[in-house]
């Protein structure tokens, strides 16, 4: 049995604007039959304000599919064409208090009706440009598709580095041997192998199929001044903030104290299923800078003393 | 959740209070290890072959060594069609069906992928039933192992296995099935069957969960898949599960006790809710072959709605049953059973599995019946592939990504 949210279940029980929409100016109709999921949105746009006045759909599809959908309806209505397209499958998701990594797909296709719907409002043509795969990370939930796209544009050839580009495979490390499937099936592909990427190697897991790169500046690492370790964090963090800031978040650095780094996670962070993912993303990302182990906490854990 | 009503002894069975109570002592006063040279061990170890007895009566089989206690299900399929492979070096192929459980299939997929086995995989018609002339043409005196189920967990749909195993043993192949859902429920005589191995599990038959067994006919080439003690005659080492052991003991004996319960009471309750059903809701089908399949078992589809949605409410109602959607496993995609049998996707998400026992009574389906229609209405309501009012399916073809 899934972990639904109770913002999930009431959505889900007592669906709010499902129906036809008689009166309808904007349709968008997406799905995937394969993965069981199908939604039409119906919309009533003014013409003059460009507001959505109504909004209806039709769902078939599970549990969180549907209430998705109702979500999606609740949210958008009243809002401009231009204010509705800001929404991401992520505001979706968290409208509803979160969603399981393997059910995200349900969010996906309420911002792709969306869009399919206000293109056809604007009569524009509209084209899916999301694929989906198997899931393969749960912690960061990171599917197959993902994986393959990372691996053909970036010309990766290690499991680290499909760590270091994805997330995959960084947290609970479980899923390294469909990762390396998914790698494995690529390479055979493209044939081709690039040379491996600048990485040094990371400190999550080891690489299967080719030995270890020699580490790039590892020296360096261990002799630190504290300004010099401190400006280290700073800029780590500062890289990592660009990619969590995509996902609505961001995350701030509060305090070090020897082998333990406080930062506060805010935004769509807070609360979120995966913070506890982001935070080991986090930690992974400081180990590999710093050359030496840390722990990464929350800030509410800071010891009383030291707020 | 005590109160509910479980429809879904497929996936697991209540464990029966006798046997519960069988398996009791071994947790106190009968704990001592099989193979010691004490007291403690001795009682153990003839309660060990006291339930080995009971499996053998409950299979039909010629001997009670033929019995090798596992873990369960999977275990007892991946020591069966691993053991065949090591007997026969030589033999590079595989025989199975499309409609196996992962725990043959995955194995196969493995073998196939990473030891570079040729695996067939034997094809089914619409109702399931397996085509037979594929079947023979995939025999030869390449193939190792045919491993092909008794009775299929989803639709229950059963097996000519005595048959397929003829044909097996003609072509010099080892034939395996993997019995978890058939036993207890239908009759056996293995001793006059040509079935080399058979794989059942306990928590399929009000025994506990971890405990199962592999039967392996007298004079089969075995080579364990466990090596360490002496346990099970060196075919399956590791210390006993002795109380899982006597539970499924317990649980054969009864299982034999109430097979024409099983065959009579409990098939005709599943022919009642599944005509009730069939006369109430619109756009819905039995899945599988109505005419030979096990006794417990209905698989309806619901056509245009998603079984997620469907087993929510129903658990809202206070029913347990399954689906074969892709939601409910978490996967993309929906039943390999259903596909295979090319059960159109908008009715291979809807399809739902109610499996009875000899515990469901009628009180019980008299409530499925009275709740199904309004649960299907419901979310045909919110389909965009449904005419609510007038009934019946519309016209809908959505951008697929």
């Amino acid at each position: 049995m899934w972990n639904y949210t109770d913002k999930v279940k009431e959505h889900f029980f007592n669906p709010k604007n499902s129906g036809v929409l008689d009166s309808a100016n904007a349709v968008g109709e997406v799905g995937s039959i394969t993965c069981g999921d199908a939604l039409r949105l119906m919309l009533k746009v003014d013409p003059d304000t460009q507001v959505i006045q109504d909004a209806k759909f039709q769902t078939f599809g599970c549990g969180s599919a549907i209430a998705s959908s109702s979500a999606l309806t609740e949210m958008i209505i009243g809002k401009t064409v231009d204010e509705a397209l800001t929404l991401t499958n992520r505001d979706i998701a968290e409208y509803l208090g979160g969603l399981p990594p393997e059910k995200m797909h349900c969010s996906v296709m309420g911002a792709e009706a969306l869009r399919a719907a206000i293109a056809n409002y604007k009569g524009e043509a509209w084209e899916d440009d999301h694929e989906e795969g198997e899931l393969v990370c749960k912690c960061f939930g990171v599917d197959a598709a993902m994986i393959e796209r990372a691996v053909t544009v970036n010309g990766l050839t290690t499991l680290e580095e499909v760590t270091h580009y994805t997330k995959a495979g960084g947290s609970c490390q479980t899923c390294h041997e469909k990762i390396e499937e998914v790698l494995e099936q690529v390479l055979a592909r493209t044939g081709a192998l690039k040379p491996a990427a600048k990485h040094a190697p990371g400190t999550v897991g080891l690489d299967a199929i080719k030995p270890l790169q020699p580490k790039a500046e590892p020296a360096a690492a261990a002799r630190l001044t504290n300004v010099q370790r401190m400006q280290a964090i700073m800029t780590a963090i500062e890289e990592m903030r660009p990619q969590i800031q995509r996902d609505g978040g961001d995350v701030e650095l509060v305090d070090i104290d020897g082998k333990d780094i406080y930062v506060r996670l805010t935004g769509a962070c807070s609360g979120c299923s995966q913070s506890a993912g982001t935070m080991m993303g986090v930690q992974m990302k400081l180990v590999e800078a710093l050359g030496e182990f840390v722990r990464v906490k929350p800030a509410s854990l800071m010891p009383a003393h030291a707020v | 959740m005590n109160q509910g009503i479980y429809l879904d002894n497929n996936a697991t069975t209540r464990v029966d209070p006798e046997v519960l109570q069988e398996m009791l002592p071994l947790f106190t006063e009968h704990f001592g290890n099989a193979s010691s040279m004490h007291g403690f061990g001795a009682a153990v170890g003839g309660k060990i072959e006291w339930a080995r007895k009971q499996i053998q009566a409950l299979l039909g089989a010629a001997h009670d060594s033929e019995i090798v206690f596992t873990s369960g299900g999977t275990e007892s399929d991946n020591t069966a069609v691993l053991s065949a492979l090591e007997a026969y070096p030589k033999k590079r192929e595989i025989v199975t069906s499309v409609v196996e459980h992962p725990g043959v299939l995955s194995l196969c997929e493995y073998l196939e992928k990473k030891r570079g086995y040729t695996v067939h995989r034997i094809p089914v018609d619409g109702r399931g039933n397996l085509d037979m002339d594929a079947y023979r043409a995939a025999l030869s005196d390449r193939v190792a192992i045919v491993s092909i189920m008794w009775a299929n967990n989803e639709t229950g749909t059963i097996f000519p296995v005595e048959e397929l195993a003829r044909l097996a043993k003609a072509a010099g192949a080892v034939f395996h099935t993997d019995a978890v859902q058939a036993v207890g429920k239908i009759p056996m005589k293995l001793a006059d069957s040509s079935i080399d191995m058979l794989s059942l599990s306990g928590h399929k038959l009000h025994a506990p969960k971890g405990i199962g067994a592999l039967y392996v006919k007298r004079g089969l080439r075995f080579r364990p898949m466990l090596r360490g003690g002496h346990q099970e005659r060196s075919r399956r080492a590791g210390t006993e599960n002795a109380p899982g052991i006597v539970g499924l003991g317990a649980a054969a004996q009864l299982a034999l006790l109430h097979m024409g319960d099983e065959n009579s009471r409990v098939r005709a309750l599943r022919d009642k809710l599944e005509r009730a059903i069939l006369a109430a809701v619109p756009a819905c089908f039995v899945t599988g072959n109505p005419d030979d399949r096990l006794p417990n078992t209905a698989n309806i589809a619901f056509e245009y709605i998603e079984g997620e949605a469907i087993l929510l409410l129903l658990n809202e109602a206070g029913i347990a049953a399954s689906s074969g959607s892709a939601c409910t496993s978490g996967s993309l995609e929906p039943s390999h059973v259903m596909r295979a049998m090319g059960v159109s996707y908008t009715a291979a998400h809807g399809a739902t599995r109610f499996s009875l026992s000899r515990e469901t009574t009628e009180e019980e389906i008299d409530r499925v019946i009275a709740v199904v229609p309004d649960i299907i209405a419901k979310l045909r309501s919110l389909s965009p592939y449904w005419q609510q009012d007038a009934g019946k399916p519309k016209e809908f073809a959505p951008v697929y990504s």
